[in-house]
């Protein structure tokens, strides 16, 4: 683990500088801490930064860099003619990666000497037992090509692993000795540091933008790929999900977002209604005694971990409708197969929903202003009537922003339906038929063994982008709605 | 103003006629609307509540049988012929006697100890050590191993038994239910009956449970939840060192340096849509980025540390923006005043004063990310047994490891229902993490929390 070491190397550095720059910025003052341009802990500071900043930054480029630039050089090396026809560069780099991993595990455990591991020839050994005993699983021989293109991806990664400690060091050295030399009792320390730390802030601020960058790249750049292999007239307009690892996959999104769409109405059918009369009842009607037990209760709802929800939905609520509605059950008919259908995991997604219904909508029916509600009582208007016809129309636009805040968790809510709902992707209009979901599918075509040069892992990655594509639109219109509507008032 | 109202004669008959004491159709129907509406109301609060005491008694109810287990209680004479051959207490030959080696010892002591209870059986003697666990034999081995000068000598254990021992136990098997079971029969369970009732057979308060190791599909009996919750604190360790100073160092910036131009809006935007992107989203960029290009290994808990901390991110820099923004600003005014720059403000006084708040924010995002599941199925938390615990930091950061919600999922996911007990007791641990953390959140609130 030599980057761990390398990191541990820094921070001693750093903690040695904060102690050095101060020790001697006190010594050029000789000894009065009176005569320094900054209090003394500024002039460690300024070293400790100075020797940690710069070599911390380059290391996390580095790590991020070094990948994509070996990728690059090494896969320029495997010619044309290497790549098998059903086959592709792709597959070939990811075995040439798991060789080298196998020759490093390999030299690491003592089965072969550096020497020999920089020099084996393919055909020699058997290089595939070898691997095996280290457990590397190859699922062929090791061609010519890849081993020699893994022993050249090797030595690259090598030599980058130590060029990478030796600049580090370096930076960090002579950051340190930079910052040590100009440390001196009219330096104008403060100033230096505060511009460093404000510098940071501003990097971690950004790291909200570099996420969401990262979000979409990465989830575009796999997108890409896989509208190379898969058409995407088939993806936005097909009918059918019939992912096959053996090629020929109809990979449509349209099954999917039905079972989606349906699945998050459901929810919304059991979390609307129970979450908007609650809130009415608790902002309306409510004593203060009742208000402050029953909000914090229902608000229990929205901190239990999806998890817990969906196995609430797979052992309790799917059991439950089967004994119902299934074979030999209480209503003696035979509308369900499994435990698993669009009613299991909607009725437990609406659970999960009501708090997040509820509070939202209890704000901004208390955002409405007391003289709204006077102005009917004083008419003459009862309680219910003052809600319906003043109340609710004025904060309309608000709650409708609520419910298409909770319609946005409902479509991106994962363990639910991955529990419930079951995997089977078609158009039906029966509740009790279980199917699936886009969140589902991205969890199943990305776990378990995943190649990512078929399209049937790749599609993953263009079903997540739609996923956060819509869950953003909804969003950013929920927002807008309320945050439109809020004016009014104020 | 009294006689106005109430005054009849001369005044226009009422609309709807009668006695004003009286109440008009029309006014019983307002109220009984009235009462409907706010009856409405009322049963979506219970509906709400009764669904939350369904949901908290299914799981009490069916979590709390994994912190029992049953055990047989043992006398075995670790026979010196059959453990080492040789009798020269060896080692290496020790360890070449494998679990299978170990079988017939089992199976001798079911039999004395049947033969010393007096318990009649027609039961073959591998139907009676199928009654114990599968991991029996592993653990009477690594004994051995452990003591090898106890060869030749008998010694007391206190065995697991099958899942299916402890089932019937519990309630969970009956004798209807195992008709069609290859793996115990009704003699078995009437040998069962007459062990308990001997004391030799007994439930008790099941350790391993919370400490344990996660085991195969065969043997649910033996599954516990620590390896896994080792993994989840090493993941809560990333987040809590990464997403508190980043958080922190945001806010700061956002809420007290940062100009009004396009760079802040942009960032603005950015946080609060951050807070509302699909979890599973996280996942996957973890799996593209970290996984895929970094070659970070799968499964290790620093990848999942990462990608909650990039999700739990957007919820601490709100509530730190929301308790800096309390501070007033004659704190700040007066530092100024005194000589202090604008950085010595913030962080010698402004700070320290929103320290509370920022803490309770960023266990309130701990106890989310603690809870999370989507994103660590994506980057291979699940599907393997974490049998080891971690020994180092570098371990613990680094080698594949479970986290307590993915641990329940795989659970779940078994086909053994014995493991479902497991789930939900995996779940009532997570909780009391959960509500733990909460309440430390909700004290430390309203202990430090200042009106100004």
């Amino acid at each position: 683990m030599p980057t761990f070491w390398l990191v541990a190397l820094l921070i001693a550095l750093a903690a040695a500088g904060f102690y050095g720059g101060r020790r001697r910025a006190i010594a050029t003052a000789a000894g009065n801490v009176k005569n320094l341009h900054s209090l003394p802990s500024y002039y460690g500071y300024h070293v400790a930064l100075s020797a940690f900043v710069p070599a911390i930054a380059a290391l996390l480029v580095w790590l991020l860099a070094q990948p994509m630039f070996i990728e690059t050089r090494v896969s320029g090396m495997i010619p044309a003619a290497a790549v098998p026809e059903s086959s592709s560069i792709g597959l070939v780099m990811s075995d040439v990666r798991r060789v080298a991993e196998g020759l490093d595990l390999a030299v690491e455990q003592g089965l072969l000497s550096t020497r020999e591991a920089r020099n084996a020839v393919a055909g020699e050994q058997d290089l595939r037992a070898l691997m095996g005993e280290v457990g590397v699983a190859l699922g062929s021989e090791v061609r010519p090509e890849v081993l020699k293109t893994a022993q050249a991806y090797r030595n690259l990664s090598h030599a980058g692993r130590t060029a990478m400690t030796v600049v580090v060091t370096l930076l960090a050295l002579g950051g340190f000795a930079s910052a040590y030399v100009r440390t001196h009792k009219d330096f104008r320390a403060r100033n230096v540091v505060e511009r460093a730390v404000l510098a940071l802030l501003v990097l971690a601020a950004s790291l909200a933008i570099l996420t969401t960058v990262g979000i979409v790249l990465s989830m575009l750049f796999e997108t890409r790929n896989f509208f190379g292999l898969h058409s995407w007239t088939d993806f936005f307009f097909g009918s059918t999900w019939a992912p096959n690892f053996r090629g020929g996959s109809e990979l449509s999104i349209l099954p999917l977002l039905w079972g989606t769409l349906y699945i998050s109405f459901i929810a919304l059918l059991v979390a609307v209604p129970v979450g908007l009369f609650a809130a009415i009842y608790l902002s309306e009607y409510a004593s203060g005694t009742v208000r402050a037990f029953a909000k914090p209760l229902l608000e229990i709802l929205a901190g239990i971990p999806t998890i817990v929800y969906g196995l609430f939905a797979l052992l309790t609520v799917g059991p439950a409708l089967a004994d119902l509605f299934g074979k030999g059950g209480l209503l003696g008919v035979e509308w369900m197969a499994g435990a698993t259908s669009v009613l299991t995991a909607g009725l437990v997604m609406g659970i999960m929903l009501i708090p997040f219904v509820s509070s939202l909508s209890d704000d901004i029916i208390n955002a409405e202003p007391q003289a709204m509600r006077d102005g009917s009582l004083g008419l003459g208007a009862t309680k219910s009537e003052t809600v319906r016809q003043v109340v609710m129309p004025a904060a309309l636009p608000g709650i409708v922003g609520a419910v298409l805040l909770a319609a946005s968790r409902a479509i991106g809510e994962t363990m639910i339906v991955v529990m419930g709902a079951g995997a089977i992707a078609k158009f039906s209009a029966n509740p009790l038929e279980s199917m699936t979901t886009i969140t589902t599918r991205i969890v199943s075509q990305l776990t378990g063994d995943t190649d990512f040069a078929s399209p049937e892992t790749l599609v993953a990655f263009a079903l997540g982008l739609t996923l956060f594509v819509l869950t953003l639109g909804l969003n950013v219109l929920a927002l807008y709605i309320v945050r439109k509507y809020r004016e009014q008032y104020e | 103003m009294t006689d106005l109202s109430q005054n009849p004669a001369g005044a226009a008959p009422r609309k709807h006629g009668g006695s004003l004491l009286e109440k008009s159709p029309h006014t019983k129907k307002r109220n009984a609307a009235e009462t409907r509406f706010k009856a409405y109301g009322i049963a979506a609060i219970t509906a709400g509540l009764i669904m939350l005491l369904v949901l908290v008694t299914t799981i009490v109810g069916k979590g709390t049988g994994a912190f029992q287990q049953t055990f047989v209680t043992l006398n075995v004479e670790l026979l010196e012929a059959k453990l080492d051959k040789k009798g020269n207490r060896d080692l290496a030959d020790i360890k070449k006697v494998t679990t299978f080696g170990y079988a017939p010892i089992i199976k001798g002591a079911m039999e004395a100890a049947i033969e010393d209870l007096g318990i009649e059986t027609s039961l073959k003697s591998k139907e009676l050590a199928g009654i114990l666990s599968k991991d029996v034999a592993a653990q009477l081995r690594d004994y051995v191993i452990a003591n090898p000068d106890q060869i030749g000598q008998t010694v007391e254990f206190r065995f697991l038994a099958s899942s299916r021992v402890d089932g019937y136990l519990k309630g969970r098997v009956t004798r209807d239910s195992i008709v069609n079971d290859k793996n115990i029969s009704a003699e078995q369970l009437d040998l069962v009956d007459s062990l308990a009732a001997a004391g030799v057979l007994e439930k008790t308060f099941n350790l391993d449970f919370i400490f344990g190791a996660d085991a195969s599909d065969a043997r649910p009996e033996a599954a516990g939840i620590g390896v896994s919750m080792l993994g989840s604190l090493f993941m809560m360790l990333v987040v809590l060192a990464l997403a508190l100073p980043i958080g922190v160092a945001a806010s700061i910036y956002l809420e007290e340096f940062a100009p009004q131009n396009w760079l802040t809006d942009m960032i603005e935007v950015n946080i609060s849509n951050l807070a509302a992107v699909p979890s599973i989203v996280f996942g996957i960029l973890g799996l593209a980025v970290f996984i895929n290009y970094m070659h970070l290994p799968t499964s290790a808990p620093l990848v999942g540390g990462l990608v909650l901390t990039l999700m739990t991110l957007p919820t601490i820099i709100i509530s730190t923006r929301a308790s800096l923004k309390s501070v007033p600003p004659s704190i700040r005014d007066a530092a100024l005043g005194v000589g202090a720059s604008k950085m010595q403000a913030v962080f010698h006084h402004v700070l320290p004063l929103a320290a509370p708040g920022i803490l309770t924010g960023t266990i309130i995002g701990l106890a989310q990310a603690l809870g999370e599941t989507a994103p660590l199925l994506l980057i291979g938390m699940v599907g393997f047994i974490a049998s080891n615990a971690p020994e180092t930091l570098a371990d613990g950061l680094l080698a594949p490891n479970s986290a307590m919600p993915a641990q329940i999922y795989e659970w779940a996911k078994r086909a053994d229902p014995a493991f479902y007990e497991r789930a939900w007791g995996g779940i009532i641990i997570l909780l009391l993490f959960l509500v733990t953390m909460n309440t430390l959140a909700v004290i430390l609130r309203r202990r430090f929390e200042r009106r100004w």
